[in-house]
């Protein structure tokens, strides 16, 4: 079974064969792919307050952003980064306990779904507003050194969407003006909601950006498990190596609406053909059949054990108790001495 | 010997350098020989080589990289060159450092300094007052010392203290407060402070509007009148007590900002007393704010639009005839 707990004592990832790191990858794919399934299904069946959003199609990008981090490194993920927030060890009734509301959650009941992380780990919580945590990263990372630690890496990733706000022109031009070791993966996942890539932005390739900010730049195909954990692993050897920060831009097709309640129609059947709008969880699953790493049965095992995962984590956190407003301090500072009294 | 207000400020961040090495200080032309806009940092970087560091114009940027440098350990403090610039920054203060601690339960000490409020001939953008945009946001603390004993122990105290700080330097006060020597002790953050007592008429106020309040007491005290001044020092928390046992023992209010006049800190003590102490009022409380228009540049409308020893004069004694 696939630990989702802390990453302690876990084999590096750059230290596995290139098969045995596809197979493990492919497996956090599978359980985040399992997980949002049943988080879509609890959100149409009622059971879930406020919005799903998840990350189908872009499982590969985010394994693989997930997988080279280790203990003392910083990950800032985004709203599609369920498998790489897995791989970097958050437990999965953390995302169950958030986007049910349970007390003993990260969250508390106080925010919800992909909002959540626990800093102290060095998983970074979001803010909605994107491109805010590039800078946060830096800081962090800026931190580290200052405090004598070696052999870390800050990773972030950001959507074509993201990439046009003021935000991460600030965050990423101070990246490099600082030279952390940073790795920016960015996705372009085609959509920026329901608006498309030409009303996004208007250069040739997002990746051309990197050498405006002083940033080495590459680009992977986001649907090809292989390329991904190669460019993205090799990324974070590079940032962690003393190179200057680290951008890989990423192509693949949203499959789905920007969240659960978005049915997505305006996707042209025209995109839906294009070579970029493959599913990376099925293209890793052929090469594996192709490959024969694992067997059919093996497979099948791999399923059923990322179900009963799945379910053992929701039943976990649907037996907990939902936050009492009679019982919340309502207070938003850690100082209770300096609390403003307006009532 | 004297010492300025900018020298207290100058002077809480050397300390602070000095005896805490999880202090730096981050802002733009606050390192090398420049030392900031208003000279705040002159010599730091010198002195603390690699701790007080000059940054692109990236608002946005300074502070969430405060705010993640926070996370892992430090007390970073940021220097907006003018507290109008801080807009650009407002997301990363308001929504990330701001609902940061409710959120994961982990605080974000960060202190973030804004030379703020009109100075001849600086116009609607090098002027503003933020204030009461700060502390409408919960998650937040925000100091107006209007002192320069105050300027020094209360960011010391803010960068002690282990949630957001947004630190309100009066630009004005920086060359034309002056004090004997600095302290050696600090009244206690979240406390008002009686500036001077009085019996006919409570006026509140904060950062410079203090020193025009005091120059309005004192003139009225020439007309027989004994006005209470009260110094908010924060004005998040605001200390609502203090306030209402200075107006129980006055029964009249005048409160005195030099943010815009629409909600702010004005309007919240007024909201405050009328809620809480509406018994204690011999007259309707009153307040003087700058005008509702962006901040003029030249003297002659800049000298009205903001509140004056005259204009506040002129409230006052209307109001201590009713």
């Amino acid at each position: 079974m696939l630990q989702t707990a802390v990453r302690k004592g876990k084999k590096s990832a750059t230290k596995k064969t290139p098969h045995e790191r596809f197979l493990e990858a492919f497996r956090w794919m599978l359980l985040a792919r399992t997980l949002e399934d049943k988080l879509a299904s609890l959100y149409r069946g009622g059971l879930i307050t406020g919005g799903v959003y998840i990350g189908r199609g872009q499982e590969a990008v985010s394994v693989a952003c997930g997988m080279f981090l280790q203990k003392g490194d910083i990950f800032a993920p985004l709203i599609r980064d369920q498998a790489g927030r897995s791989a970097f060890g958050e437990p999965l009734v953390d995302v169950a306990r958030t986007y049910l509301g349970s007390r003993q959650g990260p969250m508390r009941g106080r925010d919800g779904n992909i909002h959540r992380g626990k800093p102290g780990d060095g998983q970074l919580a979001m803010i909605s507003h994107l491109g805010a945590m590039i800078s946060v990263t830096v800081g962090a990372l800026m931190a580290k050194r200052w405090r004598g630690e070696k052999n870390f890496v800050g990773l972030t990733t950001i959507g074509e969407g993201g990439m046009q706000t003021g935000s991460t022109h600030e965050g990423m031009n101070i990246a490099a003006v600082e030279q952390v070791p940073l790795v920016v993966v960015a996705t372009n996942n085609h959509y920026a909601y329901s608006t498309p890539n030409e009303r996004e932005f208007a250069c040739a390739d997002l990746v051309d950006r990197a050498i405006g900010y002083g940033f080495e730049g590459y680009t992977v195909d986001g649907t090809d498990l292989t390329q991904c954990l190669d460019v993205i692993g090799s990324a974070v050897k590079r940032a962690r190596a003393g190179r200057p920060p680290q951008l890989v831009v990423a192509s693949m097709l949203r499959l789905g609406g920007h969240g659960e309640h978005d049915d997505a129609s305006y996707i042209t059947d025209q995109i839906k053909a294009e070579p970029f709008a493959k599913d990376c969880l099925k293209c890793a699953e052929k090469v594996i059949t192709d490959l024969q790493l694992a067997s059919p049965e093996t497979l099948k095992e791999w399923r059923a054990e990322a179900a009963a995962q799945v379910d053992e984590a929701v039943s976990t956190a649907q037996k907990e108790a939902a936050p009492d407003a009679a019982q919340e301090d309502w207070c938003a500072i850690s100082d209770r001495q300096l609390m403003d009294k307006p009532e | 010997m004297s010492i300025t207000y900018l020298e207290a400020i100058r002077e809480a961040q050397a300390k602070l350098l000095r005896d805490d090495e999880r202090v730096f200080i981050y802002g733009q032309d606050v390192g090398g020989a420049f030392g900031g806009a208003f000279k705040a940092t002159k010599g730091l970087a010198k002195e603390f080589p690699g701790r007080v560091l000059n940054t692109p114009i990236s608002e946005d940027a300074m502070v969430g990289t405060a705010i993640g440098a926070a996370l892992h350990g430090m007390r970073p403090i940021v220097e907006m060159q003018f507290a109008d610039f801080s807009s650009v920054a407002l997301n990363q203060i308001l929504n990330n450092a701001g609902t940061h601690y409710w959120r994961t339960n982990m605080p974000v000490p960060i202190t973030v300094r804004l030379p703020s409020g009109g100075t001849k001939g600086s116009g609607p953008f090098h002027s503003q007052s933020m204030e009461s945009l700060y502390a409408h946001y919960p998650g937040l603390i925000v100091m107006t010392p209007g002192t320069v004993e105050d300027a020094y122990t209360m960011l010391i105290d803010a960068v002690a203290i282990n949630d957001p700080v947004v630190y309100c330097e009066h630009k004005y006060l920086y060359y034309h407060l002056k004090a004997d020597k600095l302290p050696t002790e600090s009244f206690p953050i979240g406390k008002a402070r009686i500036a001077r007592e009085g019996r006919d008429l409570t006026i509140v106020s904060y950062s410079a509007m203090l020193q025009e309040a005091l120059a309005v007491a004192e003139q009225l005290s020439r007309e027989g009148f004994e006005i209470e001044v009260v110094d908010l020092r924060t004005v998040k928390p605001l200390d609502t007590d203090t306030i209402l046992a200075s107006v129980a023992r006055t029964g009249r209010l005048l409160c005195v900002g030099e943010s815009f006049p629409w909600g702010g800190a004005t309007a919240e003590v007024i909201s405050r007393v009328t809620t809480e102490g509406f018994h204690l009022l011999d007259a309707a409380p009153v307040r003087v704010n700058a005008k509702d228009t962006p901040i003029p540049y030249h003297p002659n409308l800049w000298s009205t639009h903001r509140p004056s020893a005259k204009s506040i004069a002129a409230k006052a004694r209307k109001l201590l005839r009713e």
